[in-house]
């Protein structure tokens, strides 16, 4: 981590040695861009970087890439994700270069939702490369600045390279060497899938911690505030490899009409307070589904502002 | 083998719809050992379809006949004298059998009377269950000889993904996920290392994106 890889915010202030803090914003179903531009201009100042989705669930929206250079001709410094299920190796590499191009300079390499999840079941899925041959092909593509085939590249695009880890899902045993594996393929960070199960997460941190992952890549605990206590059953049913433990349903419920919210935001500030001081934390990425204008007050009450300029 | 699962009656109907006369040819390979295309089979469809016909008020002839295979220039002979009696003739196997047929017998239509669907096994009875892609090059030495290829719902070489829980899929709840078998004998045999490095990106010009495939075996070509 000795020099600046692509010059990013997110990792200028990694670098820094701040506490980084993330954001998410998910592309319309449409081109509306009044509507994408009023969900991220609650981001602006907040957050070091925002993750933009990649048709997330499988459901088909504006392209990553596209939502992405809106914000960059906003000021807001994006994390443009990519997933293999739609892209074979060609359509990714153009895109790498396109974003580069564009002035995106973070990129989160993802599997992604298997296509039956979302509202066009009957595509085709590619799967050309998975999300670990991702992560090395941009590494290749910045570092050595070759294409997949060796071909040279005029002018290697330059991105701070991320990479998903989910401790949750099963086999448990593996979640830490598959993380490993991530770091050596090439990524520079990592954000997790939202936490809730705090004592199996402190685990995994510890086991990341004594592989000496935290030295090699930053780790951004994953936060997403639950709205209601439906959200927190469908989150532990519905979604996969997400661990709600039951003492989090009940608190919720056990907040009582009207206040299930805001009980919601004081857990996620609570884990964040803890992330704060957890070995090998470098950040948070907050997934605030549906909830971008609820960002500010909650980076406002989790003491993360402001933001530090690098 | 090649499994395959039989089309409904009314898909086959719509497409003998306007024939008077017709052979249903059946195949004692794969189809017969998996239940969906041999002698038997070839019986129940031909009922099936002269009762609904009959039905109808449009009574349909149908002749029964099942190759040794369709599959093999040397048995899509065995209808040489015949073919031509009928409007069409249905094929109960494989994908393979009605092209070798159609490639045999120009002036005849031959339509499919199955979908195929998988390279398979029988893991119980009357449950068949997919084992390869025919990516054309196998890989599954790496896996223990678990294909990941062909049994993860991504194909990832990498896995698990995010989404696999309690043992199963992300996609399906009574879908093993592969990658949680291969991870589980790695470990119980205590070579995890296996997995710890990043393997190159597969070659798919082996797999049907390289176009359709052939396979010349000279010392038999001559």
């Amino acid at each position: 981590m000795s020099e600046l890889k692509s010059g990013s915010n997110l990792e200028k202030v990694l670098k820094a040695g701040h506490f980084a803090f993330t954001g998410e914003c998910g592309p319309p179903q449409g081109a509306n861009v009044e509507h994408l531009k009023e969900k991220y201009s609650h981001l602006k100042g907040m957050v070091d970087a925002v993750n933009v989705t990649d048709n997330q669930t499988a459901v088909v929206r504006m392209s990553s890439w596209a939502a992405s250079t809106l914000m960059v001709q906003d000021g807001l410094e994006p994390n443009f994700q990519m997933v293999c299920r739609d892209r074979n190796r060609l359509a990714m590499m153009g895109d790498i270069l396109g974003v580069h191009a564009m002035g995106i300079r973070n990129m989160l390499c993802l599997s992604g939702d298997h296509q039956q999840f979302g509202n066009h079941p009957e595509s085709k899925n590619v799967y050309d490369i998975d999300s670990m041959q991702l992560i090395a092909l941009v590494k290749k593509m910045r570092d050595e600045g070759k294409f997949m085939n060796d071909k040279d590249i005029d002018v290697p695009p330059k991105l701070f390279i991320g990479a998903a880890s989910n401790p949750f899902a099963d086999p448990y045993e593996f979640r830490v060497y598959r993380l490993a594996n991530k770091i050596e393929a090439g990524a520079d960070f990592i954000q997790t899938q939202c936490i809730y199960n705090m004592d199996k997460f402190r685990d995994f941190m510890k086991k990341a911690v004594d592989m000496g992952l935290h030295e090699k890549a930053y780790i951004l605990a994953g936060v997403t505030p639950m709205k209601s206590v439906g959200m927190a059953r469908y989150m532990s049913k519905s979604v996969p490899g997400m661990d709600v433990p039951d003492e989090i349903i009940n608190r919720l419920k056990g907040a009582g009409k009207g206040k299930v919210a805001e009980e919601g935001i004081k857990f996620a500030l609570e884990q964040i307070e803890e992330f704060k001081e957890m070995e090998g934390v470098a950040g948070v990425h907050l997934m605030a589904i549906e909830w971008e204008h609820k960002v500010p007050e909650i980076a406002e009450r989790a003491g993360v502002l402001p933001r530090p300029v690098v | 083998m090649i499994v395959a699962d039989r089309k409904s009656l009314d898909e086959i109907l719509w497409m003998v719809s306007d024939c008077n006369k017709i052979l249903i040819a059946g195949c004692k390979g794969c189809v017969t050992v998996c239940n969906v295309g041999g002698m038997k089979e070839v019986g129940i469809l031909a009922s099936a379809l002269k009762i609904a016909r009959k039905k109808e008020g449009k009574p349909l002839e149908v002749d029964e006949k099942t190759l040794e295979r369709q599959c093999d220039p040397e048995y899509v002979e065995q209808i040489r004298d015949i073919y031509d009696d009928y409007d069409a003739v249905v094929s109960m196997a494989c994908g393979v059998g009605p092209q070798f047929l159609s490639e045999a017998y120009p002036s005849q239509r031959f339509f499919p009377a199955v979908n195929t669907t998988f390279f398979g096994g029988a893991t119980e009875h009357g449950i068949w269950e997919e084992r390869c892609a025919g990516c054309g090059t196998c890989i599954i030495h790496y896996y223990d000889g678990m294909c990941p290829i062909a049994r993860c719902s991504k194909s990832i070489q990498h896995g698990p993904c995010g989404g696999s829980a309690r043992g199963k899929c992300e996609i399906n709840a009574e879908l093993d996920c592969i990658w949680d078998m291969i991870v589980k004998k790695k470990m119980e045999q205590g070579r995890l290392d296996d997995l710890l490095m990043v393997k190159a990106a597969k070659d798919w010009r082996t797999a049907r994106d390289g176009g359709p495939r052939k396979s010349i075996r000279e010392e038999l070509t001559k």
